[in-house]
């Protein structure tokens, strides 16, 4: 790309070749572009967060403003459905699982991107390759090993395996541990430093971002499965997750759509705040599962 | 860059060093795998053998009352020539390949070329339009099946206003996978974002030389930006074909909240495709016969078949995709 560029770049510079008044109502078109996409993108949840907020009989007419605002629907949520329960299960998932894939995950992360060594490369493909198959081609056997262990009922086949490293989160840290010149490490090695003392005083440090980046991935894909408690915890409520509990939720309570909108509120609840915590990093990771840092 | 003086520091330094260098290089190897271990466990007992387990199973007639007895083909025979479900399955999945990836691939790049020229309030473009993104499956299904109710849903309402008869959507066996794919074109938050970085990464001065050539936005779009982004678009499409290959989560749980009764689960899967057959995916009915009906050897036939087209796929495609290739970044 480089190549083609550089001639080209000695030519530009300066005027464009655009009049003003073209410019203006090219100006406004974009921005009316970007106004319409942004109305799109959040009448949705806008139509929700009211509807929730209507009395139940109220969520079934046109109106579109609750005439009267229903903050006890957030209340009945709570007291119709073990949600606050749900919510400890979805807390402990995630954050179990999170914590877990970091233990396994930067460590292996690290040794592919900032340790050169036979054997690197053919262990990343693998990884890669599990990270792309569907994971309906291993569920059966997978399924029948934690029957086995009658670990069936509890979301533990979904937390425990993130001890032997997530294949998705290696390779977004990879990603991230690329991007940190080798010089750094080599440089703590020749002050002799071990492995583990580079991965915990110099990359560990320097990619922090990355890391935060990881960990919410992870935190959001178990607080979002629906296929992995489907699959394990789906005969015993007391241990379902909130998005599970959230799509069996209609089906228990009819038309009631105020009271499911309260619910679908609550659960989306906590990723926005994190989101709105962590966001900075969480994009930079998005951008990097697409290209090279 | 700090990194020059890293180096020149090193330079210094590394005579001295050289007699160590060999076993030095043998300890970080053994440090390596020993790092490495854990992921290297994960991958034989979460892949390796599942894999070789499930190629073995769907040779054998295996429930949760028998161990597995070997049957042959019976499986696959079954599989290609009686299953009366598995045609329109398979023919739904490969709808969602070929609709609702290539939609998405565009509506996303629009919009990422839209956000590129926005340069007031950047930031805050870009976070409402990666909002949706972030809302959790299950709940954005559950919304959008509300939105789009037939009898008191928004979306039909404001069709009315505009004098337009709305059609059923969810419940609509003709509706069902098109209200999906505005769905998947709402949340498409995350390839939204990956184009826009690989947009931002575009030379300036291609755009600036070629309008001085008298070249129109148009032409600038062909000739600078597709040919320049296009390895990302390649990403976005294999990722995009592997995740419609096993389109599960969003169609299961519409067909659960738009049919009324209690979902999918707890062995229960009579709603599974509502309305009629028009959700049924592929991965849908190999879920139904695995772990609602405890078929495993059945189960393990389709999930090999699945197995083979995506590995068919990515042998095809792997070594073209910068960020999977190992060397790319050496």
């Amino acid at each position: 790309m480089t190549t083609i560029s550089r001639p080209l770049a000695t030519t530009s510079r300066g005027r464009s070749a655009q009049t003003r008044p073209a410019k203006i109502l090219r100006w406004i078109a974009e921005h009316a572009a970007l106004v319409a996409v942004a109305v799109l993108c959040l009448a949705p949840i806008v139509f929700v967060v009211l509807t929730s907020l209507m009395s139940s009989n109220q969520a079934l007419t046109a109106s579109i403003i609750p005439t009267h605002w229903e903050w006890s629907n957030y209340v009945k949520v709570f007291t119709t459905v073990p949600l606050a329960q749900w919510f400890g299960n979805s807390a402990m998932y995630a954050v179990l699982a999170t914590l877990f894939m970091l233990v396994s995950s930067v460590p292996a992360a690290y040794a592919l991107a900032q340790i050169k060594f036979k054997g690197a490369n053919l262990i990343f493909l693998a990884i890669i390759i599990t990270m792309l198959l569907p994971p309906q081609v291993t569920a059966v056997p997978i399924y029948v090993l934690w029957s086995q262990l009658h670990l069936t009922g509890t979301l533990w086949p979904l937390i425990l395996p993130n001890l032997l490293g997530d294949a998705f989160s290696i390779f977004l840290l990879r990603q991230f541990f690329l991007t940190i010149p080798k010089e750094y490490a080599d440089a703590a090695r020749t002050d002799g430093c071990g492995e583990f003392g580079v991965l915990l005083k110099v990359i560990v440090p320097m990619a922090r971002p990355g890391i935060a980046s990881a960990a919410i991935f992870m935190f959001f894909n178990s607080w979002n499965d629906y296929y992995g408690p489907l699959l394990y915890a789906s005969e015993n409520p007391n241990a379902w997750p909130v998005a599970y509990g959230l799509a069996t939720f209609r089906g228990v309570h009819g038309t009631d759509w105020s009271i499911t909108m309260a619910m679908t509120v609550v659960v989306m609840i906590p990723v926005v705040i994190i989101f709105f915590f962590a966001q900075k990093a969480f994009v930079e990771g998005i951008a990097l599962t697409g290209t090279k840092g | 860059m700090t990194t020059d003086t890293t180096t020149q520091a090193l330079a210094r330094r590394a005579p001295t060093r050289v007699p160590r260098r060999r076993s030095a290089e043998r300890r970080r190897r053994r440090t390596a795998l020993i790092m490495l271990t854990p992921a290297i466990l994960g991958l034989l007992v979460f892949f390796v053998y599942p894999l070789l387990a499930s190629i073995y199973f769907s040779f054998t007639r295996y429930n949760q009352l028998s161990s597995p007895q070997w049957v042959g083909l019976l499986n696959y025979r079954y599989l290609f020539t009686q299953d009366p479900q598995v045609g329109a399955a398979a023919l739904n999945t490969l709808w969602f390949v070929v609709i609702l990836v290539p939609v998405r691939i565009v509506c996303a790049l629009v919009v990422a070329g839209l956000l590129v020229r926005a340069r007031t309030l950047s930031g805050v473009w870009r976070t409402i339009f990666y909002l949706p993104a972030l809302v959790p499956p299950v709940a954005s299904v559950v919304a959008f099946v509300f939105l789009f109710n037939p009898g008191t849903g928004p979306v039909n309402l404001i069709l009315k206003f505009f004098g337009i008869h709305g059609p059923l959507w969810f419940n609509s066996p003709s509706w069902s996978k098109p209200s999906l794919v505005i769905l998947g074109v709402w949340v498409m938050g995350d390839i939204m974002i990956i184009f826009l970085a690989s947009l931002l990464e575009v030379p300036k001065e291609l755009y600036e030389a070629t309008s001085l050539d008298g070249a129109n936005g148009l032409q600038q779009v062909r000739h600078i930006t597709l040919p320049t982004i296009s390895p990302v678009i390649g990403f976005a499409v294999v990722t995009g074909v592997i995740a419609a290959l096993q389109y599960f989560t969003e169609a299961a749980v519409a067909s659960g909240v738009a049919s009324g009764q209690a979902t999918v689960g707890g062995g229960s899967s009579a709603n599974l495709g509502y309305p009629g057959t028009s959700l049924l995916t592929y991965t849908e009915l190999l879920y139904q016969h695995g772990f609602a009906n405890f078929q495993f050897g059945y189960a393990s036939a389709m999930a090999v078949v699945l197995f083979v087209i995506t590995a068919v796929l990515l042998a095809l495609t792997i070594r073209r995709i910068s960020v999977f290739r190992p060397e790319a970044d050496q």
